[in-house]
């Protein structure tokens, strides 16, 4: 299995813990990734807020350069995974579009180069049963709220690689991996994403919102896959209780970063210090023993 | 067309059309879009109202609104609408239009977000975090929020002091210059 890696910026920086839990987990599994050379930003919201051309013509440069790799695209981040597909998306389905894009990069495009998230990768091209296959720590009875947030799956005829509305990747491969995931109604809802910046306020409202009804549905953790899912529900945490009242840490760990711990990675092979609220006590000293069990001591 | 309802002014209705490529005229008020948006509470505009507004051309209005720059783009209002109208482009594009003609922006946080974030692809290909946030507050005034968390995020690797340029930065470049001239010809 091979795929033409695109990590974009936010895995460079705020999620290099994404990015190093991906490559990893990816490596264990036999998944191959190549770098997409000089890959540029995809413009993410900013660039769709503010010029349509400019939202289409940053994702087809990335497109352009990665079909030098005779392999789909995989990308981590949900805004990265939504623009790239969004630019082939209109590029396949309206001509002045790609008329106006070829003109802008100087360059052919079809639309014609797949993108997947790698979550689709995971539980579509590679299945729960082959990473049960290697899981040598199971994350035994961890109750884990699965977030999904926006961009993984709306809008659906664009992004989506399972069911829009109720999502079941994460609980999929979690349970594979010895988790308990819990149900609960957010899943889909939106954390406020680039607000976190323009608008840290709405951010907090939303962070806390997420945050009660995970723990209220018995919920030891939050597993994401997105760097501003995991951004304003870690890092915002702490501003989230201070305006909104108190709840018990709750780390938000990247699904890459928890299969990771599973199938026998070190904490430092996922990143596990990145993290902002502290998550080590998954990690038991004995490395003998499973992942804890225990409850999320605070 | 008889029964059709006219409008007497389709000019705005029109135009956001045109920009958007989605039938804003089709809103029959169901109000899904408003009730299912993360940012209901703090919207002066409910996307519901937007659409609306956007019927009866009462363009300064929306876009002198707090609504249009609050929208999180998390498209559940474009997911769930049972006319198929795209309402997060609509908010795209009502956002395009209000810095195109210079409306009075009441809390332009957002788009100077925006403007710094592009500014910093423009100039090394990828998002330079740091210099990013510089111009930003420079741009908003805003110096202080979050000034606290740089010690912690510089200690946890999250934010670099120096950019990482891409390879193909001078390209990006050239794309930029060229699509600020396809946006003049809309």
């Amino acid at each position: 299995m091979k795929y033409a890696y695109y990590p974009g910026c936010s895995l460079e920086s705020t999620a290099w813990d994404f990015d190093r839990s991906t490559r990893a987990l990816c490596r264990v599994l036999g998944i191959e990734l190549v770098d997409i050379p000089d890959w540029v930003c995809c413009g993410s919201t900013p660039a769709h807020v503010s010029s349509a051309s400019l939202a289409v013509a940053l994702p087809v440069v990335n497109l352009q350069k990665a079909a030098t790799i005779d392999a789909p695209i995989m990308t981590a981040c949900a805004s990265c995974y939504a623009r790239l597909r969004t630019a082939n998306y209109k590029v396949q389905n309206e001509p002045d579009e790609r008329e106006r894009v070829e003109r802008i990069t100087s360059a052919p495009y079809d639309g014609g180069v797949k993108v997947q998230h790698v979550l689709d990768v995971l539980v579509n091209d590679l299945g729960p049963d082959a990473i049960r296959a290697k899981v040598t720590r199971p994350l035994e009875g961890l109750r884990v709220a699965c977030y999904y947030g926006c961009l993984l799956n709306r809008p659906p005829e664009i992004v989506a690689f399972e069911n829009a509305e109720h999502p079941s990747s994460m609980e999929r491969l979690l349970e594979a991996a010895g988790a308990k995931p819990v149900e609960w109604p957010y899943k889909t809802e939106c954390c406020g994403a680039s607000l976190s910046i323009s608008n840290p306020a709405v951010i907090s409202r939303l962070s806390h919102k997420l945050l009660s009804m995970a723990r209220e549905a018995g919920a030891q953790c939050v597993a994401v896959a997105c760097p501003l899912c995991q951004v304003n529900l870690d890092l915002r945490q702490a501003d989230a209780k201070l305006a909104h009242g108190d709840l018990p840490d709750t780390p938000a760990l990247y699904i890459t970063q928890l299969l990771g711990l599973a199938v026998g990675l070190s904490p430092d092979e996922v990143g596990l210090s990145a993290l902002s609220v502290n998550a080590d006590w998954l990690v038991p000293s004995d490395p003998t023993a499973t992942v804890s069990t225990a409850e999320n001591p605070r | 067309m008889a029964d059709t309802l006219q409008w007497e002014n389709t000019s705005l209705v029109r135009e956001v059309e045109r920009l958007s490529g989605t039938p804003v005229g089709a809103c029959f008020q169901c109000h899904k879009c408003s009730t299912g948006c993360p940012v209901g509470p703090e919207m002066d505009l409910l996307s519901s109202q937007v659409m609306r507004m956007i019927h009866l051309g009462q363009e300064q209005e929306l876009l002198e609104s707090r609504g249009i720059w609050l929208c999180a783009s998390c498209e559940a209002c474009t997911t769930r609408c049972p006319m198929g109208i795209d309402v997060a482009a609509v908010m795209d594009t009502l956002r395009m239009m209000a810095v195109d003609r210079k409306a009075a922006i009441p809390d332009a946080r957002g788009e100077k977000f925006n403007r710094s974030f592009l500014g910093s692809v423009r100039r090394h290909g990828r998002v330079f975090e740091l210099g990013m946030l510089a111009f930003y507050k420079i741009r908003s005034g805003d110096l202080f929020s979050d000034v606290g968390k740089f010690p912690q995020m510089l200690a946890k690797g999250k934010i670099s002091l120096l950019p990482k340029r891409s390879g193909a930065a001078k390209q990006v470049r050239d794309v930029f210059r060229r699509a600020e001239e396809e946006e003049k010809k809309r």
